[in-house]
């Protein structure tokens, strides 16, 4: 054979073999096939592969060097489409299996509720955070208490007639009458005197106690919140402020608050505090006062050094308003179907 | 107190703007609760006689009425009220009236039996507040007229105050007027005292035994006395005052007491055997009162008697019936006295005799106010017995206790200042205060003055400093002293134990429970209930009811009736908590007397078992940073006793986890497994959470491996847990029971526990016969608690 010819018969040949590749490629079903067939492609002696050693047979330089480029084109355009069919295996793979792992979410969806805070933790809190905006901390006691935290330090001594608008329960625990459940928060202003020396800035919401028979507005076990500053320069126009920045904090800024003159043993100037709503309503809402010299001194503080003033009011009544309950006694039922309202 | 605004301008030019009446008012401390008009007339109600009364067989609660209006007619009405006779003049509202609740008389009747007409009580008119059957107006009305005109009646308005404590002097016009005229700028008259000249003198004697309890004592007497109605204007006060006229005597006392704020007693003077004695009563003694009650007596009340020794009142509450007036009564003994309050409040109370008296001698009465009063009785008595003779040499005991005339109280400019927040100067605040009767004695200009301020008499209540400066407020107005926002010098926050227990709070609403309330007052017999011990359970010495004498030791016996009652309500997935506080007896030696208060935390759910009760307790453990171990080798009673934890560190117990006990299920009537987690926040809640070292991360690579053992059901995977971590050392990073199996292939008191352990060095690769010896080791030590290896 002619060295020509031989040139001509060789790249007819490779041309050959790589149509069959890439016909063969085409048509693998699979991917395994796929595979299996790249295999057999990448073989020493597969047709291509085979070539390799035909192209030392050729004379000149030229020669190989062209059959040589033929060779690598080939081969880089059978890699080429064995990876493209590759690809497309693959694709088709994953979307076979994505299809076949459909679910249902809805059906898998379970109902997992929160719990329900009740109304009055969530108005307690709602308080303490107001008041917490306003620079105060949170001072808590006990409520079970002695009769002298609940009326003695707070200027109500044995005989004192005011005693006996407190419906008072008492318990059968040490001496007679000496041991009771708080009927106000104010025992806890004592504690807080005792124990945190001024300067004091602490809002007390806690539980209290009063014989009074239930109905729709009283329960005999409820919830107050008091406050207590003492500090140095005090004065009855940083109570009523106070009670302004409360009542716009609490209830919105269209909220307005006085204060008007009652009596308390244990505040003097003592004051009821009243909101008024944006309709002009007043609604009462609380007592309040400078705190009074003798309750200083059972606290341990120089009333003539430092100055303070005391408020509060009812925690259940805003739960009760803000919910619009009717009857307080709802409250605690602790019937579900209440409690999951809120 | 009622405040009615026509009487009111009998002590000054007040005026009748109401609005502006009530808002001064309660500025003063002296707050409106309500204003109501009174008077109004009704068109159409006219005076009439009654004829004769007649029952009807057939109408039992009617009967009926045969009037006179006036043109000699007769006239039938039907009347549901029996307390008129014949000869009474009463009002009729005629055909075609309209009531002032809006209902229009008719002539429809009843039995077929037309009326026309309505007989009207006081109450319908609008005339009392209150009234026991119809009006019976004063003898001297002319037939026919318009009630209204007849009586005299205007329209007026009556403000209802509500007096406290510290303001006896309000619980008479005089101290209402007078403040009110302090902040108006009106100048205040109180009324008039008697004119004519004392009759010859007649008096009777007084001896004060027990002088502690009554330090003084008038006995004014007056002849000339004719029993009968009252004017009507006085009448019509009173009854406008919610107080029933009763006859001129009792009503002219009344109306002093209402003046004044100083009650009096009339004794009829023939009836009162040879004077007066005030002691305290003997133990088993009796007094008829007034009301027709016979009261046993204690020697804590004190009693007026009379020269023989006879009780014939209870002093300062009630009078006795033996010296009532009555139509007789010719000489009226008048009794005008002052009472120490507490004495007064305590035989109120205990005799559940509360009085328009007692109340004002409880709360404080003027005690120089004696000689007003009694002149005062004399001109309104005297409106109705013209030949009434005031007696000359009166008697008028007084003793040591009786307070001062005047009370002088140091009042520090300074101080007002200081606490009020103003710069008044010491005139304008004796200025303001002797609008009140609070005279300064002494004053100066500098601005550190003290003033020496007179308290006058019918102030008890104003004994030192601060209330002379509430007094000051009062006066300024509380609404111009300003409103500041202190500039708080503490930083606002939760302490770190409010925060943990907000954050235990969100823990357990996003694990689905829902906050309960129950009462903290149980029945006796219900912490046993709950499988609990009464020994260390508090009883209330005054409890409501017996159902709530019990203090709780436990937030249990509340969540298990809460159960119930949702169960009984046929409530789904009841999972209920509480977090509150329960209340154990304590040592008697605790600090302050107190019993062992502390804040608890229950959690429960029904139909649930001890795995969620874990899960709870895992969840917030982790999210707490709480530590504890399960201890099921003691129960804690009320729980299961084969299903429940105690949560134990060391000796101390911080909670409980489980089941409850299902005897105690069967006594709540729940016949399912309920799941309990109770954990005590007092202890875990103060204990401030590790803050955790930062320690590197091993780079080394990590090798697991499980271990599956055969292990006895009597011992725990607890145990066996703890023991492998114990022999696996600090290369032993990971510790998980992973599978629990029991069934075939293993012994019938067994089961199989399959741990995955995970072994690491911070500081190398292990090698293989280093996990091979740790490997070992953690057999071994499993083998001595009878756990061996699976195949």
């Amino acid at each position: 054979m002619s060295e020509q010819n031989l040139v001509g018969s060789m790249t007819a040949a490779i041309n050959e073999a790589k149509e069959s590749a890439m016909l063969a490629i085409r048509s693998t079903a699979d991917l395994a096939g796929l595979r299996a067939l790249s295999a057999d492609l990448n073989k020493k002696d597969s047709p291509l592969n085979s070539f390799k050693s035909e192209m030392g047979k050729l004379p000149s330089v030229e020669d190989k060097r062209s059959i040589g480029q033929l060779l690598n084109a080939a081969a880089t355009e059978i890699a080429a489409a064995l990876e493209s069919r590759t690809r497309e295996f693959a694709d088709s793979e994953i979307s076979a299996r994505i299809e076949s792992e459909s679910l249902d979410l809805t059906e898998l969806l379970v109902q997992r509720r929160r719990g329900h805070s009740h109304i009055v933790t969530q108005a307690t809190q709602r308080l303490e955070d107001v008041f917490i905006g306003l620079g105060f901390q949170i001072a808590e006691g006990p409520e079970v208490e002695t009769d002298f935290h609940n009326f003695e330090a707070l200027n109500m001594p044995k005989s004192h007639p005011a005693r006996s608008e407190f419906d008072t329960m008492f318990l059968e625990y040490g001496e007679p009458n000496s041991v009771l459940l708080r009927t106000h928060t104010s025992p806890v202003q004592i504690r807080v005197m005792k124990s945190w020396k001024p300067p004091i800035y602490a809002i007390m919401p806690g539980r209290v106690f009063r014989r009074d028979t239930p109905d729709a507005t009283h329960m005999p076990v409820f919830h107050q919140i008091e406050g207590l500053v003492i500090d140095r320069g005090i004065t009855f126009a940083h109570l009523a402020g106070t009670i302004e920045a409360f009542t716009k904090a609490f209830f919105g800024s269209e909220f307005t608050s006085r204060l008007r003159p009652s009596f308390f043993p244990f505040t003097e100037p003592s004051a009821e505090f009243d909101i008024r709503r944006a309709d002009g309503e007043w609604i009462e809402l609380g007592g309040c006062g400078m705190v009074h010299p003798n309750v200083l001194i059972s606290g341990g503080i120089d009333p003539e050094e430092f100055s303070g003033f005391a408020f509060g009011f009812g925690i259940d009544r805003m739960a009760k308003e803000r919910h619009k309950v009717e009857d307080i006694r709802e409250m605690y039922t602790n019937d579900l179907r209440f409690l999951r309202q809120f | 107190m009622k405040i009615l605004n026509s009487w009111l301008n009998d002590f000054g030019a007040f005026g009748t703007n109401v609005e502006k009446l009530a808002e001064a008012l309660t500025s003063l401390g002296l707050a409106v609760e309500s204003v109501t008009t009174v008077g109004t007339p009704v068109k159409g109600v006219v005076v009439a006689k009654v004829l004769r009364t007649e029952r009807h067989p057939d109408a039992e609660k009617v009967h009926r009425v045969y009037v006179d209006a006036g043109d000699g007619k007769e006239l039938h009405v039907w009347c549901g009220a029996f307390n008129m006779k014949s000869g009474d003049l009463i009002p009729l509202a005629t055909l075609g009236t309209t009531m002032p609740d809006g209902r229009i008389i008719t002539a429809r009747g009843i039995l077929g039996i037309e009326s026309h007409g309505m007989l009207c009580s006081g109450t319908e008119l609008g005339l009392t507040a209150d009234a026991d059957g119809i009006l019976i107006l004063p003898s001297n009305l002319k037939l026919g007229t318009d009630v209204f005109a007849a009586l005299g009646i205007k329209q007026d308005s009556v403000f209802d105050l509500d007096v406290t404590r510290n303001r006896p002097d309000c619980n008479g016009y005089l101290g209402v007027a007078r403040d009110l005229g302090a902040r108006l700028g009106i100048k205040v008259v109180a009324p008039s005292g008697d004119k004519a000249k004392k009759g010859v003198s007649r008096s009777m004697k007084v001896t004060i035994v027990d002088k502690s309890r009554c330090a003084r004592y008038n006995m004014t007497l007056m002849s000339g006395v004719v029993v009968g109605d009252s004017p009507s204007w006085i009448a019509q006060r009173l009854a406008n005052c919610g107080m029933r006229p009763i006859n001129n005597v009792v009503d002219a006392s009344n109306l002093v007491m209402l003046e004044l704020n100083q009650p009096t007693h009339a004794f009829d003077a023939e009836k009162v055997n040879n004077g007066f004695k005030i002691r305290c009563a003997r133990p088993g003694e009796t007094l008829l009162t007034l009301d027709g009650q016979v009261r046993d007596l204690e020697s804590s009340d004190l009693l007026i008697c009379d020269g023989k020794d006879n009780a014939i009142g209870l002093a300062g509450v009630m009078g006795g019936a033996s010296t009532e007036i009555s139509e007789q009564t010719k000489t009226v003994a008048l009794e005008t006295a002052w009472f120490e309050s507490s004495g007064v409040a305590k035989t109120a109370t205990r005799l559940g005799l509360k009085s328009e008296a007692s109340m004002r001698f409880e709360r404080g009465v003027d005690p120089y106010g004696v000689d007003h009063a009694v002149s005062r009785f004399a001109v309104l008595l005297r409106e109705s017995c013209p030949d009434l003779v005031v007696h000359g040499g009166a008697a008028d005991a007084k003793e040591k206790s009786l307070p001062p005339k005047q009370k002088v109280v140091s009042l520090r400019v300074g101080q007002v200042n200081r606490i009020l927040g103003v710069k008044l100067s010491a005139k304008a605040i004796s200025v303001m205060l002797a609008k009140i009767g609070f005279a300064t004695k002494a004053t100066s200009a500098a601005k550190s003055a003290t003033l020496k301020i007179a308290v006058p008499s019918w102030r008890p209540d104003c004994e030192t400093e601060i209330d002379i400066v509430e007094e000051v407020a009062r006066h300024y107005g509380y609404e111009n002293l300003g409103k500041i926002v202190p500039q708080s010098t503490m930083h606002g926050r939760l302490s770190p134990l409010q925060q943990r227990r907000r954050d235990i709070r969100e823990v357990v609403l996003s694990m689905g429970l829902s906050e309960a309330m129950p009462n903290p007052f149980l029945a006796p017999g219900d912490l046993v209930k709950a499988g609990l011990s009464e020994d260390n359970a508090i009883r209330l010495s005054n409890p409501l009811v017996y159902e709530e004498s019990v203090l709780r030791t436990s937030l249990r016996p509340g969540l298990l009736k809460a159960i119930s009652f949702n169960i009984s309500h046929r409530a789904s997935k009841i999972s209920l908590f509480e977090l509150g506080h329960v209340y154990p007896s304590g040592s008697a030696d605790s600090a302050e007397g107190l019993p062992d208060e502390f804040e608890s935390l229950c959690l429960v759910a029904v139909g649930e078992t001890s795995s969620l009760a874990l899960d709870w307790w895992s969840q917030i453990s982790s999210v707490m940073g709480f530590g504890a171990q399960l201890d099921q080798a003691s129960v804690e009673p009320g729980y299961h006793p084969k299903r429940s934890a105690i949560l134990r560190r060391g000796k101390q117990v911080l909670g409980c986890v489980g089941e409850i006990d299902p005897r105690v299920l069967a006594q709540h009537q729940i016949n399912t497994s309920v799941a309990c987690l109770e954990l005590n926040l007092s202890v875990l809640l103060a204990e401030t959470p590790r803050i955790a070292t930062a320690k590197s991360v091993s780079r080394f690579p990590r090798s697991d491996f499980d271990l599956a053992f055969t292990v006895p059901n009597s011992q725990s995977a607890g145990a066996v847990m703890k023991a492998l971590r114990q022999a696996g050392g600090s290369e032993l990073v990971d510790l998980e029971l992973f599978d629990v199996y029991r069934g075939a292939g293993l012994p019938n008191d067994s089961r199989s526990l399959t741990f995955r352990l995970c072994l690491q060095a911070s500081d190398r690769t292990l090698t293989d016969a280093e996990v091979t010896a740790i490997r070992q080791k953690c057999l071994n030590a499993a083998a001595k608690l009878g756990a061996l290896l699976r195949n």
